[in-house]
């Protein structure tokens, strides 16, 4: 039990996040409406997306350092976990696009190159899919994913400065977060959500490692 | 450095001995542009800057992963693993990547000439153009060398190939693309300076990355 403190906290503060993120008072918007509250919901998915690709960035460079199978399963579930946040990233998006912008897919460059970064991910998992070697396998994947998270951050991070236009808040002479948030309301419900989702990320991503670890006890007895 | 000469060279006259090879890909790419020419039936300078400026950047994406893909698949794996044993994987990598920037900005430069002389050429400013094809080739070719090697580890690597370079190239392409799309409106040197120093930084940060990668790469 008392390894598990960090369980207990994501159900409190999941809780918290979907209890108070529907019930909870949200200053009045224009055209955002009620919708706003999918900024408890979108924005932390993709927030919680990137720090777990993070943390699988780093695990990928430890493998390479390390070599142990290890490090190369946990960088992989942390994907695994990512490329369904990413799913879900873009589900939500789409529902909160479709009440505010009238379609669900505008022409939009930050949901186009996200797009794109969803298939490089992709690409991660059918990449490890075509080796039989676990070894090779390993160190395939990992150079792989060092390359790809930097590719992956000049997409999402640099590019649409470049381009200047973007429906998203902060963006293009879009006013940012402050605007919708003028009076913290939401903040407080915002922020633990982005912790949440990250932990729970972790939940399952230590799962389905304890999963793999079996596995491959099993397999080699 | 003389190791990097050797590999190099090597290369070049690995290419220059099966040379059905560079012929193809050149006639590879005047064939593609002369199909655009005929598909879009086009007069000289019919189509609009936009579509002249992109369908040329898709040509030259096309050529370079074709010319590029079969750059660790040519040569047998006993004789790849003579070289891994003779020289460094760092100059290995260097050398393909420099030895491939050099032959994409070839195809591109005559593609570039055939496509102007065909579709016509609105470019105001043609040493902006170039420039751009200069950057986008090296851009182009390092991050194609090293998805080729990480393709060549993995059985059915075609796909793969395909499957990861069209991603991993893109942001490559939109910052050429808008690069070429500002040389070909004339907009002043000052304006686009951030966008040519963007292109060589991810230019430089895509070499770095191989130089430190692929001595890892090559061990499997």
């Amino acid at each position: 039990m008392k390894k598990s403190w960090w369980k207990v906290l994501t159900v409190i503060i999941l809780s918290y996040v979907f209890v108070w993120g529907f019930a909870g008072p949200i200053p009045a918007q224009p055209i955002l409406h009620e919708t706003a509250r999918n900024l408890y919901f979108h924005v932390p998915l993709w927030f919680g997306l990137i720090i777990l690709l993070f943390i699988s960035w780093i695990y990928s460079i430890k493998y390479l350092r390390s070599g142990k199978v290890e490090d190369d399963e946990i960088s992989a579930e942390l994907i695994n976990i990512s490329v369904l946040y990413s799913v879900l990233g873009f589900v939500t998006g789409a529902v909160w696009g479709k009440f505010t912008w009238g379609v669900a897919i505008p022409q939009d460059p930050k949901i186009q190159y996200v797009a794109v970064a969803m298939l490089i991910y992709f690409a991660y998992l059918v990449l490890r899919s075509s080796f039989e070697d676990d070894q090779r396998r390993a160190r395939v994947a990992a150079v792989y994913n060092i390359f790809a998270f930097v590719l992956f951050n000049i997409l999402i991070v640099v590019l649409p400065r470049i381009v200047n236009f973007s429906l998203h808040p902060g963006n293009g002479g879009n006013p940012g977060f402050k605007i919708y948030d003028s009076d913290h309301i939401m903040k407080l419900v915002f922020y633990p959500a982005v912790i949440g989702y990250t932990l729970l990320g972790f939940w399952i991503a230590t799962l389905r490692i304890r999963m793999k670890k079996i596995e491959r006890i099993i397999a080699e007895n | 450095m003389d190791e990097l000469k050797a590999l190099i060279e090597k290369e070049i006259r690995l290419e220059w001995r099966q040379r059905y090879a560079l012929n193809g890909m050149m006639l590879y790419i005047v064939s593609t542009v002369y199909v655009c020419y005929l598909g879009f039936n086009v007069r000289v300078g019919g189509i609009d800057a936009i579509t002249w400026n992109t369908l040329f950047w898709i040509i030259l994406l096309f050529t370079s992963v074709s010319a590029i893909s079969k750059s660790f698949t040519q040569e047998r794996a006993g004789r790849l693993l003579y070289y891994y044993t003779l020289a460094s994987p760092q100059s290995i990598i260097l050398s393909k990547i420099i030895y491939n920037s050099c032959l994409v900005f070839l195809l591109s430069s005559v593609g570039f000439l055939v496509y102007s002389l065909v579709m016509g050429n609105p470019v105001e400013n043609n040493l902006m153009y170039w420039l751009s094809i200069f950057l986008g080739s090296i851009g182009f070719s390092s991050t194609l060398t090293l998805v080729a090697g990480i393709a060549s580890k993995a059985e059915n690597n075609a796909t793969l190939m395909a499957v990861m370079s069209f991603p991993l190239i893109l942001p490559v392409l939109l910052i050429v693309i808008s690069l070429a799309k500002n040389a070909l409106d004339g907009i002043a040197w000052s304006v686009v300076q951030d966008k040519i120093l963007l292109l060589a930084g991810i230019d430089i940060i895509v070499i770095g990355l191989s130089y430190i990668l692929f001595p890892f790469l090559w061990r499997s």
